[in-house]
């Protein structure tokens, strides 16, 4: 019955979780799983108001995944405006600082908005559109998916309304100009912490007193059922394209998928591709923030414990009262205190790892991406990018030939929107420190095998 | 899924309190107030002046981090209590303060994380020692109770499920059986908040719960009023109060609140 699902060749999405559907396809597969549940993760931890709208919607994407015209159209709004298939870079010159190996990056950064977050809001229009609605709402910390929202609402012809913590407004003043000029409406949340989960408890609020005409387009892997697996579901593309190219390119399959972990859609999305293939380890980089010997990070898998919030069950950085602690990064897509519930499955059944990456250590490979091959990567994206570095380093220290091994890094998004951060990190500001930081600051030479301190701390507490 | 299991056969606090109120011809009144807002011992005053006042059933809110269900009086209160120290376990203490001091039934509503964190069964026996009547539960559906289920009925208590004008007849006759004590029925698609008038959707909420069998029909969600409870008590087994009474707390203390619920239940004109 499930002998083939580890050799299962490439499917397209639709196909694939038709697959999934079906639980007589046996334990041996993990992917397309369907949800509600994930182990003992995810479900519907939601107010009744909202259970209609997400039975709507899940119904609806059902019906969709079955219809293939839907897959189509899809298809053609990837390729045809997104830009889609993403490119897969062999990163020759950055795979030096990492004992040689070869790290290939999927290029997620050059579809259209810069991220994979177009990935998912074109799919959820559709969707949104095929339920007859004619408002979506979102939530957006830095701005990206945001922006994202935006985007789709104005390619299909629908109202959008975007929610965003007052601090990241003022914060991130030119991307709400951006969903401005693309006709969205963006409002400042003043409430609670003011930050990302402050933003998706206001358009949960907005949800529940419009839910007639409006969909919610949640921005990551996470929220009630059918949030975690529809969102996977259109990030799926990521990790299809990116067997297949590795494949072209090298011959194989990789030894190890890196992804930066927020809520977790750009690295379930790419983990998808590779859930079956048993000897590619998948990696997941969660922000370390200042150190997670410090309050200040987001770590949630590292440091949190199970609990449930925006309606899943899932690994949540908490207190011993059950509420929900502030997370910190310097990445603010990855600064979010839960995660997608099939993360924390993959992490409870040790198929995935996840591990902190410090802002240090994201903020160097972030440099480095910038000088070695003319990539400025977004910050969130320099987590999987760091932690690259450590997979390799470590294979190589381990005995590995470095030429024999092959890393994928998920690229996730382009760093313009960082620039401000960056320069203020580097010191770049003032014409004359920028001078002298880049004469004192060299890149350190080549093939060095240093470990970043923070790794090995903090793993079992 | 989850079956629930018959919610008959228990002595429950609610449904006496409603119930009694009945007999004496009217509504039963449910009054609301966040714990710890400002202070635990101005929520233990206000709560006894409350049921001195005619609350049939004290509903006291846990501060939560997250309440996606409420608006921003409440939030704003909640938000206040936390900032002020509140913490979890002095819910059990501040119960049992309330009922040391009047008859009113006390039931306790809480966003579902903090009972997860301090373990479901663990919760129910402290509230059930404190002379708690039982919980009602914003975001969490009959769906996912299945903890809930047996640490209630191991403790005797009454669990409250939500129906919204958007639920299928199906998940009410769901929420109808899990229940205990009473349905609490949402009038309005929305968060908490005082609203000039009640949905008329409120009504048709009610008859689907009756109709699904629920003996107790209580409505909340936009009620602030003497008119409103007038109103929704020719059709309804009880009304809820939330956000009015808050901003009576915020503004003019336990008097202004003693105050309003005079009002409310009609003893004072």
């Amino acid at each position: 019955m499930s002998e083939s699902a580890a050799s299962q060749p490439d499917t397209n999405p639709a196909e694939g979780f038709l697959a999934g559907a079906d639980p007589s396809a046996g334990p041996a597969s993990l992917k397309d799983a369907p949800g509600p549940y994930f182990g003992d993760y995810g479900g519907r931890w939601m107010p009744e108001s909202l259970i209609a709208a997400l039975d709507e919607l899940a119904r609806t994407f059902d019906e969709a995944k079955n219809d293939p015209d839907f897959a189509a159209e899809v298809a053609a709004l990837n390729r045809d405006y997104a830009g889609r298939p993403s490119l897969l870079t062999e990163a020759k010159r950055f795979s030096e600082h990492a004992g040689g190996v070869r790290i290939f990056l999927k290029r997620e950064d050059l579809n259209h908005t810069g991220s994979h977050k177009i990935n998912n809001v074109l799919g959820q229009a559709l969707l949104a559109k095929r339920m007859g609605k004619t408002r979506l709402i979102a939530e957006t910390g830095a701005g990206q998916h945001g922006v994202a929202s935006a985007t789709a609402a104005a390619l299909l012809g629908l109202e959008c309304v975007v929610y965003m913590g007052a601090e990241d407004t003022r914060r991130q003043a030119l991307n709400v100009a951006r969903m401005n000029l693309l006709g969205a409406t963006v409002v400042p949340v003043e409430a609670g912490s003011q930050t990302l989960k402050d933003a998706i408890n206001e358009a949960l609020r907005d949800w529940v007193a419009n839910v007639d005409s409006t969909h919610y387009l949640l921005g990551t892997a996470a929220g009630a059922h059918p949030f975690p697996a529809l969102v996977r579901y259109f990030h799926q593309v990521i990790g299809d394209e990116a067997r297949e190219q590795i494949l072209e390119q090298t011959g194989r399959l990789p030894d190890a998928v890196c992804a930066c972990i927020g809520g977790g859609s750009n690295a379930i999305g790419i983990f998808h591709g590779f859930l079956d293939d048993a000897d590619v380890e998948l990696y997941g980089f969660e922000a370390g923030g200042d150190g997670v010997d410090t309050p200040r990070h987001a770590a949630t898998i590292t440091l949190g414990r199970p609990g449930v919030l925006h309606g899943a069950r899932s690994y949540l950085m908490q207190d011993e009262d059950g509420q929900t602690i502030e997370s910190h990064s310097i990445s603010a897509g990855l600064d979010y205190p839960g995660v997608g519930p099939e993360h924390s499955y993959l992490h409870d059944i040790g198929r995935a790892t996840y591990e902190p990456i410090t802002d240090a250590e994201a903020m160097e490979a972030f440099r480095l991406l910038c000088r070695t091959e003319g990539i400025i990567p977004a910050i969130e994206s320099s987590h999987a990018l760091a932690g690259a570095l450590k997979v390799g380093r470590r294979r190589v220290e381990a005995g590995a030939a470095p030429e024999d091994v092959v890393i994928i890094a998920n690229l996730s998004g382009r760093g313009d929107k960082d620039v401000a951060t960056a320069a203020e990190w580097f010191d770049l500001l003032d014409a004359e420190t920028a001078e002298a930081a880049r004469a004192e600051e060299p890149l350190e030479e080549p093939a060095t095998a240093r470990e970043g301190r923070s790794h090995a701390e903090g793993q079992d507490a | 899924m989850t079956t629930a299991p018959a919610a008959t056969g228990r002595t429950s606090k609610s449904a006496e309190a409603i119930e009694k109120a009945r007999a004496e011809g009217r509504p039963a009144l449910i009054c609301y107030l966040p714990a710890g807002f400002p202070d635990a011992q101005t929520t233990i005053d206000a709560a006894v002046a409350m049921a001195e006042n005619g609350a049939d059933v004290i509903e006291l809110g846990i501060p939560y981090s997250d309440p996606v269900m409420d608006g921003e009086v409440i939030q704003a209160a909640t938000v206040q209590a936390l900032a002020n120290g509140f913490r979890v376990s002095q819910i059990f203490d501040i119960v049992a303060a309330i009922t040391s001091r009047c008859d009113a039934a006390v039931m306790v509503m809480t966003y579902w994380n903090p009972v997860l964190r301090l373990g479901v069964d663990e919760f129910a026996r402290r509230l059930a020692d404190a002379g708690g009547a039982g919980l009602i539960t914003p975001d969490l559906v009959p769906d996912e109770a299945s903890d809930w289920f047996a640490a209630s009925d191991a403790h005797s208590l009454d669990r409250v499920f939500l129906v919204a004008p958007s639920s299928t007849e199906r998940r009410m006759r769901e929420a109808v059986a899990a229940s205990r004590g009473f349905v609490y029925c949402v009038s309005i698609m929305g968060v908490t908040g005082a609203r000039a008038s009640v949905a008329a959707t409120a009504q048709g909420v009610v008859a689907a719960a009756h109709a699904a069998g629920a003996p107790r029909a209580c409505v909340g969600l936009g009620v602030s009023t003497r008119q409103h409870v007038d109103e929704i008590g020719s059709y309804a087994d009880g009304v809820i109060v939330g956000t009015a009474l808050v901003a009576a707390l915020r503004d003019g203390g336990v008097d202004a609140v003693a105050d309003l619920t005079a009002e409310l239940s009609g003893r004072k004109d």
